[in-house]
């Protein structure tokens, strides 16, 4: 480390922004710009500014926990007791009930050297099928779609600032100008351009502010929105037949499909305007070139993979795929939601991005690990099936849980907390005594971002490095250290080092030869450099900014349209729960809010959760503002202020996500599972709003109660 | 064959929703469609923009699901007690559940000349606008016309004026009802309505019976000269209030009546269709009826919404997803979205009808927008919207809420922000 600090990155969103952390004159961490990285050029919002208060001692965890018996109090113990609590607790469970028993639940915050180490630790170590993580809750649907569409699943198929080369940009259900600031200054340099901005979402948010045009479609209905478009770009003639015959298939069952969803129909369905539908599909028609960026508010549906689908479909009809300034693309979320999603700790996937009942993958994961084929477990359940399961018969009875708090960010928590309660262990590893931690039989303080070197793959799919800044306070670990000496413990002495160069160098060759192709990419390349983005089969390759450029990733090379039709959601409004809740984020807070509610000044920007909803429905409720709200639905009830805006449509309240207690959003959310990808349905259910105080059981129903 | 057969009578919109719906929700059963027609389903909501050539008319086809479409298959008898049905080529197929989606008629109206002499047919020069054979038709009626007349002011009348206009056809529309669209719209709406269609050419002219069609020899009158000559050819309209309007062509769009002969024949409970219960059930065992033929609750939609709504119901009962679904009518707006030409009415929107009903009426004739809501009490019985849409989503979003007070202003439904 030298006077200006090490360069690194944020340790919050998929933006995976350019950092420098330095030693303060004061001791203690600082976070400082770092112009130079292209994705933010030194820019950062306020959770990546005060990064570094997560890393003072008062904030985290510094030692070992462990439970004295059920029922008994966290206390803290020595990393050789809490490790051999958690590996005799977890042979116990494997020999009691079998292998697939002892579950695992991995994060998209986790570096890929993690994501890969916890993947080969559940398949070679635990032997269990039951590994899932919590990116099966963020962008699961997106990448379902994408690789049925393209055969590959990247986030954006081309760098960030492309965005504002494009002719016409369709955000759908993405709000980056709240969960992403620094990414709000490619929007401004579109328009600046001359490039317009269409924003779908139920609220005017801040970045639909931004927009030339905002859809405020209904809940639910961004499928039908899409098909409605697409309906409209053909009856404009705006297809384009060359491209869609050179490069794509399926092209007549999705017309078909479209001419199910015509203008009328679509703006029954989506509360859209005729008129507002035909601008928008003239805009994107006629851009030249276009974009459609989809993110949660899309994908977070019981229908989350059929409408990305859709959403591609416009993007191929037009020809807007596969060329430069064009394409359809998500979001990602988690920090390395991408990344996350490539390495294997998703329930179906082995290293490479590679799939797990693929024979080729199985043969070629299995002798880099060292072990035979037919020793790898076979698929195993997606992530809610697994966490609503847990305790019960044919569910499993311990659970080891690495950077992730699904007390909080699971759907249906209260139901999840239950689970989570009646496993005979739970182990988790996190830098925070979250939620989840709290209910933990062994809790192990893992070392931060600042601490360790690792590498993420942002949005973009830009492989990075964050590298080491700062000594990890004593009695800390890092999750490798921790999976080593797990595995150690369980009979595995070899084939899990802790020093992430190595591991990495291992993904590598795991990698080489599957989609996400990391063979070319090492820790030394990427040290000081602007990242290198997937595929990148050697060291001579240059790495791959921009996908599809010839052709897309089928044995065909062509792209695949989908024949999808609108659906109604899991829950829809009912005379008992008439009113939509969704749910989102605000700047400040980050996820479950783990790390960012230790943040005393993002907890001054962002102090707790909320209702927001329209003046017109708080009229109804004889609600004003500032007032408890209970928001109720067939899953339990939630109690947080009214905060009363016309920035949301009158049927529908939001609530952001992050907090625990009484104001959790997700006690409400509805487990409605996509049966394409797994994504449980956050974005809407069916609730009843009334006034906390005189909520009781014969209330009337949240639309006519109380005037 | 695998899982029960499902012979569907018919082709049209109602049939291809229930076949891919119940592909959808995991349908065991093998689905037949047994279309009359030529063409594989298709959106009949899109005729009139296939007329003014927005889109081909392959572009148009919908989406069947798994379900096996036979086109050009005319259905000709029923026999629900041996659950057979039989085809105009004398095959007969053996079905589990029958589904009746044999749609509407055009309602030919008692206007003298319309029919060829003994019944063959409509005279040349004079169509309707109900299947995509229909429109082909009138295509090429169109390439030689210069004036057209279209019987009838309703939805159908209103679009098909619309892409006549749009294709250069001048273009008069004989109503006979007191006013444009009087089934979904009142007198001061349909007047917006007309001043709309007056901007496109359009003349109309509510109140007038149609009395007669007069034909002449091909390429006489205004002399087209396109060397059919000899064949018989519309020529002028004649009002029964005296005048003519002299033209080319002629629209017949009066209406449609559910089409229930196969029905009737064998037995099953016809009134104005045929008639179904909450589960769509007709009189027979096992036999279902969807669509425009269908009566529910005495009522005929005629609509396309209504219809996909019973196909929805019925696919959901017989793939086994929700056995329990039940149909409870609908509640669809009537809705034009023809360019410039725009309406939306909801529930009641004739308060001289009935002196329960309130109205609060917004009129801006710089706009020639035109927005009426009806409230019985504090409850939103109806709304009428022509020109400016922006209140179609307060409103649909209000009258969803069956029953419930609007328990706001009603203002706010009119202008909403």
């Amino acid at each position: 480390m030298d006077d200006n600090g090490t360069d690194t990155h944020c340790p919050y969103c998929s933006l995976q922004c350019g950092m420098r952390v330095a030693v303060a004159p004061g001791g203690g961490a600082e976070v400082r710009e770092r112009p130079a990285y292209p994705v933010n050029r030194g820019v950062l919002c306020g959770k990546g500014r005060s990064a570094a208060e997560v890393l003072r001692p008062e904030a985290r965890l510094t030692t070992p926990l462990v439970r004295d018996g059920r029922g008994g109090n966290l206390r803290p113990a020595s990393w050789r007791e809490a490790l051999d609590v958690a590996a005799r607790g977890l042979a116990d469970v494997r020999a009691r009930y079998g292998p697939d028993a002892v579950g695992v639940f991995g994060g998209g915050g986790l570096t890929n050297e993690k994501a890969y180490q916890l993947g080969k630790f559940a398949r070679v170590v635990l032997g269990t099928a039951n590994i899932d993580y919590n990116g099966r809750f963020c962008m699961a649907s997106a990448a379902t779609a994408h690789r049925r569409a393209f055969g590959l699943d990247r986030g954006l198929p081309f760098p960030l600032a492309d965005i504002a080369r494009t002719g016409c940009l369709v955000l759908v259900g993405a709000n980056p100008a709240e969960t992403m600031p620094p990414a709000v200054r490619h929007l401004r340099e579109l328009r600046e351009r001359g490039g317009t901005l269409i924003v779908v979402d139920p609220r005017r948010t801040a970045t639909a502010e931004l927009a030339d045009l905002h859809l405020r479609a209904r809940p639910g209905s961004d499928l039908a929105l899409a098909l409605g478009l697409l309906h409209l770009v053909i009856a404009d003639g705006n297809v384009d037949g060359e491209f869609v015959a050179a490069r794509t298939t399926g092209y007549e069952e999705a017309r078909a499909a479209a001419m199910a969803h015509w203008p009328e129909r679509v703006e029954r369905l989506t509360g859209v305007s005729v008129s507002e539908l035909a601008d928008a599909a003239r805009m994107f028609g006629e851009a030249g070139t276009g974009m459609v960026l989809t993110a949660r508010g899309a994908e977070q549906h019981s229908k989350g993979t059929d409408t990305v689908g859709a959403w591609i479909d416009l993007c191929l009809a037009t020809g807007n795929a596969g060329r430069p300034y064009s394409g359809c693309a998500t979001l990602t979320g988690q920090g390395n939601g991408q990344g996350g999603r490539e390495h294997g700790q998703k329930a179906d996937q082995l290293p490479g991005y590679r799939d797990l009942d693929d024979p080729a993958a199985r043969a070629h994961v299995a002798a880099v690990w060292g072990v035979d084929p037919g020793a790898l477990p076979v698929a195993g359940r997606s992530a809610y099936e697994l966490l609503g399961t847990l305790g019960l018969d044919g569910g499993a009875h311990a659970l080891l849980v690495m950077g992730s708090n699904p007390v909080v960010s699971a759907p249906r928590a209260a139901h999840v907390t239950e689970r989570l309660g009646a496993l005979d262990l739970l182990v988790v590893s996190d830098v925070v005594l979250s939620e989840t931690a709290r209910l933990a039989d062994v809790v192990l303080p893992a070392a931060q971002w600042a601490e360790e070197t690792g590498t993420t793959t942002n949005l973009e799919g830009r492989v990075i490095l964050r590298q080491r800044a700062l000594d990890p306070p004593e009695g800390v670990r890092t999750d490798l250290a921790i999976l080593r000496a797990l595995a150690a413990a369980l009979g595995r002495p070899d084939g899990f080092p802790y020093d992430p160069e190595a591991v990495f160098d291992e993904l590598r060759r795991a990698s080489a030869g599957g989609p996400a192709d990391y063979a070319g990419i090492s820790h030394r390349r990427l040290r000081g450099g602007e990242g290198v983005f997937w595929p990148c089969p050697d060291e001579a390759h240059p790495g791959t900014p921009r996908l599809f450029l010839d052709r897309f990733a089928h044995p065909d090379g062509r792209a695949r349209f989908a024949a999808v039709t609108h659906r109604p959601a899991g829950e829809e409004p009912d005379a008992e729960y008439p009113v939509y809740l969704t749910t989102g984020r605000v700047t400040a807070q980050y996820q479950s809010g783990a790390q960012t509610r230790r943040v005393p000044a993002l907890n001054a920007a962002a102090p707790g959760p909320f209702v927001q909803l329209h003046p017109r429905l708080a009229r109804r409720l004889g609600v004003v503002d500032g007032e408890p709200l209970a928001v109720t639905s067939r899953r339990g009830r939630a109690v947080a202020p009214a905060r009363v805006s016309e920035a949301i449509r009158q049927d529908t309240v939001f609530m952001p996500f992050h907090w625990p207690g009484e104001g959790r959003a997700n006690t409400v959310t509805n487990p409605a599972l996509d049966p394409a990808s797994g994504m449980p349905e956050f974005k809407l259910c069916a609730v009843r709003v009334e006034r906390a105080g005189e909520a009781s059981p014969a209330a009337a129903s949240g639309a006519g109660a109380a005037r | 064959m695998k899982g029960p057969r499902v012979a569907v009578v018919g082709a049209g919109m109602a049939a291809a929703r229930f076949a891919e719906r119940y592909g959808a929700f995991g349908g065991a059963g093998t689905v037949t469609l047994y279309g009359a027609e030529a063409h594989r389903p298709y959106n009949r909501v899109l005729l009139a923009d296939v007329l003014a050539g927005r889109f081909a008319p392959r572009d148009i086809a919908l989406p069947p699901g798994a379900a096996r479409v036979r086109t050009g298959a005319e259905v000709v008898r029923l026999d629900p007690a041996a659950r057979t049905l039989a085809l105009a080529d004398g095959s007969v197929h053996g079905w589990d559940s029958l589904v009746l989606a044999t749609g509407a008629n055009p309602v030919l109206p008692p206007i003298r000349g319309v029919r060829l002499p003994g019944g063959a047919g409509l005279a040349g020069g004079v169509h309707v606008l109900r299947t995509l054979d229909d429109c082909a038709a009138l295509a090429r009626g169109v390439a030689a016309a210069r004036r057209a007349v279209i019987v009838g002011g309703g939805v159908l009348g209103v679009s098909a004026a619309r892409a006549l206009a749009s294709l250069g056809v001048a273009v008069e529309i004989v109503h006979q009802g007191p006013h444009l669209v009087e089934r979904h719209l009142d007198a001061d709406a349909a007047a917006v309505l007309a001043r709309g269609l007056a901007r496109l050419g359009v003349v109309s002219y509510p109140g007038s019976r149609a009395r007669a069609v007069r034909c002449g020899k091909d390429g006489e009158g205004d002399g087209d000269g396109d060397g059919r000559g000899g064949e018989d050819r519309v020529s002028a309209v004649e009002l029964a209030c005296g005048p003519g309007l002299s033209c080319d062509l002629v629209v017949l769009a009066c209406g449609a009546r559910p089409r229930t002969a196969l029905a009737y024949a064998a037995g099953l409970g016809v009134r104005r269709g045929i008639t179904v219960d909450d589960a769509l059930a007709t009189s027979a065992p096992g036999v279902y009826a969807i669509g425009d033929c269908a009566e529910h609750d005495r009522v005929l939609h005629g609509l396309a919404a209504p219809a996909w709504e019973q196909a929805d119901v019925l696919a959901a009962r017989l793939s086994g997803a929700r056995p329990a679904a039940r149909y409870r009518g609908s509640r669809a707006p009537a809705r034009l979205a023809a360019g410039p030409l725009q309406y939306a009415a909801f529930g009641e929107v004739d308060e001289q009808a009935d002196p329960g009903l309130d109205a609060l009426r917004l009129v801006d004739a710089t706009r020639d927008s035109y927005r009426k809501v009806l409230m019985r009490g504090d409850r939103l019985a109806g709304a009428v919207l022509v020109g400016d849409m922006t209140a179609v989503d307060a409103i649909a979003e209000a009258f969803g809420r069956r029953g419930d007070p609007a328990a706001d202003d009603p203002h706010h439904l009119l202008v909403p922000g």
